[in-house]
């Protein structure tokens, strides 16, 4: 059942950076309510492409469409553009000097301009969100690696993003704080927030995908189900891939 | 022999009007140049070429160049091109100016150390470049560069000193004169000196308390382990 057109879509995306060809010909399309995880070795050019989704890192060459209208045309705002497609960095990259309420309601306040009072009760529905009302006076610095993730989480939603890009959410964390990230995201699935993830963990890609997108050297392998890549990939790269994901798995569970 | 404490109690008054003048001269020098050096860092570091190399020649001129030839060129060199500016004002716009170039230098480098992530985040939420600057980036710099930048005001204070050479009546034009008066330049000097010990005492201590009001908890206790 999906509504078309795309809530995101991509054309033949190219992105180099001098001789270094980063993707090439990259095409997606995102529909509203999919959680799509993009999975791949490193290096292949998953986090520069959603980078370039939402505008951070220009693309060579390909168009990019929000709801149908082409968001890499010149004569669009990108800043109005960036309000609608939420960010996940695998650093958290909250702002240091800014509480975990601050953080959520800094976009509100001065990019969505909403007043004080409104912003600080939508920005705690937000912390409430992600299990972190306690922690709204918090600054970073006094919080867990997990808690910062979940505070960003929090504050790329509160901006009403229709697509929330992840890049590697829970690659900068300990294994311990892994949980209550992947559980964050998973329950934005559930109510429907349409997702892309670029993650390895392959726990959550199994779990709650609805597509996986297998990249390796700046273009996509494979696609398909969770199912269809995990039970029956079509390409020998995405065997040899997916079997040596579960065999660092293995270890790491074991160690 | 009169003593130098009599000494220093009796010219006092003489010298503490020469302090409100050093200090006056120090606030606006400092004031002006903050407004200038942040000015330039912003230019140097976010503009486009042409406000980028502005920056760059008015940071390298007036870092490069003894402060005082600048202030003789302002108050002796500018009524040559038909600006005269009275002695208080060449002393306020050369201190300004010399430290403004010197206040970019630290601001750069702690917005350098901020660094370009923050801004990248920023942007994600859709603030444009200069919210992002102002909201994101100068918070945090500013925050960032307050212990190096202490150093300024200091050294400003002491650098004002030499405005008595165009007889700007700050405190060393003020111990000049008693010094010539009383034909006593030790005790004379001396009585500066000790004034000048306890103004950068002063201005120290400032700055120590302003360091402790704006500390972002949790980054500060991270820093004292």
């Amino acid at each position: 059942m999906r509504e078309f057109p795309p809530i995101l879509q991509a054309k033949n995306l190219t992105k180099t950076y001098g001789e270094n060809v980063i993707f090439k010909n990259i095409s997606l399309d995102v529909y509203k309510g999919e959680t799509i995880v993009i999975i791949g070795p490193s290096g292949t050019g998953k986090s520069t492409l959603l980078r370039c989704l939402n505008l951070l890192t220009p693309v060579d060459s390909g168009q990019i469409f929000l709801e149908g209208e082409e968001i890499t045309a010149p004569s669009v705002n990108q800043d109005q553009v960036r309000q609608k497609i939420g960010m996940v960095f695998q650093n958290f990259l909250l702002f240091n000097h800014l509480t975990a309420l601050g953080n959520v309601m800094v976009g509100l306040t001065k990019v969505k301009k909403m007043p004080h009072n409104q912003a600080k009760e939508k920005a705690l529905q937000e912390l409430e969100r992600v299990g972190l009302a306690d922690r709204a006076h918090h600054y970073p610095a006094q919080l867990s690696g997990g808690q910062q993730q979940r505070v960003a989480i929090a504050r790329a939603l509160a901006m009403d993003p229709l697509v929330m890009l992840f890049d590697e959410p829970t690659s900068a964390l300990d294994p311990e704080l892994i949980g209550e990230v992947l559980g964050v995201m998973e329950q934005l699935a559930h109510e429907h927030m349409t997702m892309l993830v670029v993650t390895h963990e392959m726990g959550f890609a199994r779990e709650v995908a609805d597509r996986i997108i297998f990249m390796e050297k700046g273009r996509i392998v494979e696609e398909g189900t969770p199912e269809d890549l995990f039970e029956r990939p079509q390409q020998a790269r995405t065997r040899e891939f997916l079997g040596r994901i579960s065999e660092l798995y293995g270890k790491r569970e074991k160690g | 022999m009169i003593s130098f404490l009599e000494f220093f109690v009796r010219y006092f008054p003489d010298l503490l009007s020469g302090i409100g003048m050093t200090l006056l001269l120090t606030a606006e020098g400092i004031l002006a140049g903050l407004v200038l050096g942040l000015a330039a860092t912003l230019a140097r570091t976010y503009g486009g070429k042409f406000w980028r190399s502005l920056a760059i020649a008015y940071i390298e001129l007036f870092r490069g160049t003894p402060l005082l030839v600048q202030l003789f060129l302002l108050y002796y060199g500018l009524p040559g091109l038909g600006i005269a500016l009275s002695r208080e004002w060449s002393a306020f716009l050369a201190l300004g100016l010399n430290s403004g170039a010197y206040q970019a230098e630290y601001l750069r480098g702690s917005i350098l150390a901020v660094g370009e992530e923050q801004m990248l985040a920023a942007r994600a939420i859709g603030m444009s470049k200069w919210q992002a600057i102002f909201y994101i980036i100068l918070p945090q710099a500013l925050r960032l560069a307050i212990p190096a930048w202490a150093n300024e005001p200091v050294s400003l204070l002491k650098a004002s000193s030499v405005v008595f050479l165009i007889a700007v009546p700050e405190l060393m034009t003020r111990a000049k004169m008693i010094a010539s008066r009383t034909y006593d330049p030790i005790r004379s000097y001396l009585a500066a000196a000790v004034l000048y010990l306890i103004l950068v005492y002063l201005v120290d201590a400032a700055m120590k308390w302003l360091e402790q009001h704006t500390r972002l908890p949790g980054l500060s206790q991270a820093r004292q382990k």
